[in-house]
């Protein structure tokens, strides 16, 4: 009863409960946070507008973004990752949701930016619905903990417009 | 000659009520373990509730070695979701996060696009020949949550398979000789 094994076997279960136990404290921490992040996109030009060769249309822009999102960082947070998706509706699709820039954000300053630049990823539509296409830009964000649970959300901004030809 | 005598000696001392009591037990171990398996299969809705992360493509969120809980529900997938899945002709599941999504409108299928956080490029180079899309039969669960390093333990036992042997041996060996 009082062999190294089973001191060695008490220890260990106690650890292992004890460390599942912290775990699951510091994710239920998490749940505490309000967060309050803000973001604003500017498009600042439609670079190229063509209809590719396979008759899929395809967008370049550059755009402006600048957010903050210091407020979903919390003690227990390991980073943020923070995409703007272009979102819209065809014919074809009910919903079409194409990522056009990323960023990880491993610390807390890095979470207040203001960023130019063009689309990371190619902007391309299943068809050729694009011309004069309505379409809203949404900045999603994932926060990515140390232990625990993950949360998502995002703010949709709206009232984008591509031009009706192309250039 | 006198010491074969001696272990069989110390066989026959095992008394055979204690024995069956033994395989039971460990019996019961076993099972118990399948229950929780089974049970936390039907609890997320996936096939497999659990997995372990074994390649750096999406780091420095989830690094080699880590596992992560999944969760299936039918609600639709959406750009962004980090999504498990299976590729045609390969037998390792992939966690990578949706980047592009199209979904038509009458059957709700999907179309979706998937990349490692910390690859260049997305994951078409990953997928069958010919395949440019994920469907929602390919996706077996989103990531909810995680835990750093637990995983080890399942990717040393699967690259150095002695290594499971060798703890399989030590239990059962423990479990025949103890006396309680």
């Amino acid at each position: 009863m009082h062999s190294f094994g089973y001191r060695a076997n008490a220890l260990f279960t106690f650890a292992v409960t004890i460390l599942a136990f912290m775990c699951a404290i510091a994710s239920f921490s998490d749940t505490l946070n309000s967060p309050t992040p803000t973001a604003h996109v500017q498009v600042l030009s439609i670079n190229r507008f063509q209809k590719r060769p396979d008759g899929d249309d395809e967008v370049s822009m550059t755009f402006n973004i600048s957010a903050n999102l210091r407020s979903l960082f919390t003690w227990n947070t390991k980073q943020v990752f923070v995409f703007l998706a272009a979102e819209y509706e065809t014919s074809k699709n009910s919903l079409n949701q194409v990522s056009l820039w990323d960023y990880i954000i491993l610390e807390k300053e890095d979470a207040y930016f203001r960023i130019r630049s063009t689309n990371k990823y190619r902007f391309i539509d299943q068809g050729s619905n694009l011309r004069g296409k309505d379409f809203n830009l949404t900045l999603h964000w994932h926060v990515m903990p140390k232990t625990g649970k993950m949360f998502a959300d995002k703010i949709v901004m709206t009232g984008y417009r591509l031009p009706e030809v192309y250039r | 000659m006198g010491w074969i005598g001696e272990q069989v000696d110390s066989i026959k001392s095992i008394q055979f009520r204690q024995f069956i009591t033994q395989t039971i037990s460990l019996g019961m171990i076993v099972t118990s373990a399948l229950i929780i398996w089974k049970g936390l299969m039907c609890v997320t809705g996936s096939e497999s509730p659990v997995v372990v992360v074994l390649s750096g493509s999406m780091e420095p969120g989830f690094k080699r070695g880590d596992i992560l809980f999944l969760h299936m529900s039918k609600d639709p997938i959406r750009a962004g979701e980090i999504v498990v899945f299976n590729i045609d002709g390969r037998e390792i599941p992939i966690v990578h996060r949706v980047i592009k999504v199209h979904e038509r409108p009458d059957t709700g299928e999907v179309e979706v696009l998937t990349k490692g956080d910390n690859n260049l490029g997305d994951d078409r180079l990953l997928y069958a020949q010919g395949q440019l899309w994920l469907q929602r039969h390919h996706v077996m669960g989103r990531a909810v949550g995680f835990l750093p390093y637990v995983g080890w333990v399942t990717i040393i036992m699967t690259e150095k398979p002695i290594i499971k042997y060798i703890l399989i041996g030590a239990l059962g060996l423990l479990v025949i000789t103890s006396k309680e």
